[in-house]
């Protein structure tokens, strides 16, 4: 990495401040820096609440939420939570995902449908997802298809505009090597524009994916009987504000493993992308 | 048998935005069979339109285009492209890369992977077969290209300043490369180029192109043997030569913003 050894390089010879601007220091510190941040906010809320600055209903030490962790977990209680909602979202962001590819291809590779669809597409975009809530229980119940509708309607027109930029953006000499080999339309955008644009598709996929978790906790906040946004509502019912504390951690947590695990595939999807 | 010329454009003109802007006006040119012809001329002279509507990427608004005495319709395997933005696929090494365009073109998929390793053994790369187009340089993707390219055998090679993109040293070298491709395996090659010296290096006759609208001012041929010397050490016959053609250019860009 070339930041590490600038950083080691030039530290010898006039010892910068970590915190002057553009400072480089190695990875090392930089990890050094996140985990001291985290253990200072840790303490001071568990500082706030020892010293019974704010009440335990309101704000429960940390130690106290764990706990709770840990006894739900043994309970099965946060397990079959996670389960059914990472199953929600899957289907839900599997639905989406594929129709929105479907829709850029479409609209990134066809002028007509890019006229018709496209304007249709980024007014209903503006709409806000949660004022579909009502409209999706009156549409589906509170059953699981309208975990999906919520978690559709929340990814589908942000992803489809965005895959279709990833398309266009598969420059146009490209595709004329594609013609010049006599294929037809459809062959060189299945074996040629859509393979190449593929790093930036799943880079956007991981980023949406990190939406849908905002959509699938909504719809679980508002009918459910399962799942973790669900046992939230149920917290705030019974005064269980370390359960509440508690889910949203995992929440925050699931989200940032689901992100790291897109990058890992990513990383080994695209292995020809980096230099070596 | 009737020899035809093997490339024949006749009254072809190209204009942009419903006619207001003509590109190129009165096209009329013969390629014969084996010869390498460059398109010269300032930017804006509309070389690089006219290669594409040689390879069926444009479509012209009138005139007429002949392949072997046939007219074209749209792009063929009959024409043989290397553009001058790198367009390697990069999730395929550069032998996949031959492959993918053998096996587009229909070869017998047995022979596929033998064509492919000859060709890119042709351009001087079987060290890098099993490399990435990421990991390759500028120059290397370039020849990639050209053995792509020549891997279904095309009738007639275009390219479209193939070199543009390269420092000084490199396109000298792939001039040589191409030079020595060209001598060995009898191409027919039409190459767009804005650099006078690399024409002069290569062709057999140079069209220069003027401007406003873009049209082909003058054919100029160079009877020189081959191998050319690069550069430095040209005799003064061809130094002339050179000077010639830089001065046809330059007389039409006089009066016009030049870049």
């Amino acid at each position: 990495m070339k930041s590490q050894t600038l950083g080691k390089a030039s530290a010898p010879r006039r010892r910068k401040s970590l915190l002057s601007m553009g400072a480089e220091f190695p990875t090392t510190t930089y990890v050094g820096i996140a985990i001291c941040a985290f253990l200072l906010l840790l303490a001071a809320w568990t500082i706030v609440a020892r010293l019974g600055l704010v009440q335990p209903i309101f704000l429960p030490s940390p130690l106290a939420v764990v706990a709770k962790l840990i006894k739900l977990a043994q309970d099965g209680t946060l397990g079959s939570d996670v389960a059914i909602s990472v199953y929600r979202i899957s289907i839900g962001f599997l639905i989406a995902s594929v129709m929105a590819l479907a829709t850029a291809i479409l609209i990134g590779a066809y002028r007509f449908w890019e006229a018709a669809i496209e304007p249709i597409l980024d007014f209903v975009r503006y709409m806000p997802v949660v004022a579909f809530v009502p409209l999706s229980i009156l549409w589906s119940g509170t059953s699981d298809p309208q975990k999906f509708l919520i978690i559709w309607i929340g990814t589908y027109f942000q992803q489809a505009l965005m895959f279709k930029d990833n398309i266009k953006r598969v420059p146009a000499d490209f595709v004329g090597f594609g013609r010049t080999l006599g294929m037809s339309d459809l062959r060189v955008l299945m074996r040629i524009v859509v393979p190449s644009a593929m790093p930036q598709i799943w880079d956007t996929l991981r980023i949406s994916l990190g939406w849908a978790w905002t959509w699938v906790t909504l719809a679980e906040l508002v009918a459910a009987n399962s799942g973790l946004g669900y046992r939230i509502t149920v917290a705030q019912r019974y005064l269980q504000t370390d359960m509440a504390i508690g889910y949203i951690l995992v929440l925050g947590v699931l989200g940032l493993a689901t992100d790291q695990i897109m990058r890992f595939l990513g990383r080994q999807f695209f292995k020809y992308e980096k230099r070596s | 048998m009737a020899q035809h010329p093997k490339l024949s454009i006749s009254g072809l003109n190209k204009s942009f935005r419903n006619g207001q802007v003509k590109v190129l006006s009165d096209i009329n040119l013969e390629v014969a069979d084996n010869e390498f012809v460059s398109l010269v001329g300032a930017s804006g002279c509309g070389k690089s339109t006219l290669l594409a509507i040689i390879a069926g990427l444009q479509e012209s608004d009138n005139g007429e285009v002949l392949v072997d005495g046939a007219p074209i319709s749209g792009p063929g395997i009959d024409r043989g492209v290397v553009f001058q933005s790198y367009t390697l696929l990069p999730w395929l090494t550069a032998q996949q890369n031959v492959e993918f365009a053998l096996r587009e073109t229909r070869h017998d998929p047995k022979e596929i992977a033998d064509i492919a390793r000859r060709h890119i053994e042709l351009v001087k790369l079987t060290r890098f077969a099993d490399a990435f187009p990421s990991q390759l340089s500028g120059g290397m993707k370039q020849r990639v290209a050209i053995a792509r390219a020549l891997s279904y055998r095309p009738k007639i090679l275009l390219m479209d300043e193939p070199f543009g993109a390269l420092d000084a040293l490199t396109r000298g070298q792939m001039q040589e490369l191409l030079m020595q491709i060209w001598q060995e395996h009898k191409l027919t090659v039409i190459f767009v180029t804005h650099d006078v010296s690399e024409a002069v290096y290569l062709s057999d006759r140079i069209f220069v192109m003027g401007l406003n609208p873009g049209r082909i001012k003058e054919t100029i041929p160079v009877p020189f043997a081959r191998p050319r010397a690069s550069e430095e050490g040209r005799d003064p016959e061809l130094l002339e030569l050179q000077a010639r053609v830089l001065r046809s250019i330059r007389e039409e860009t006089a009066g016009h913003d030049v870049h």
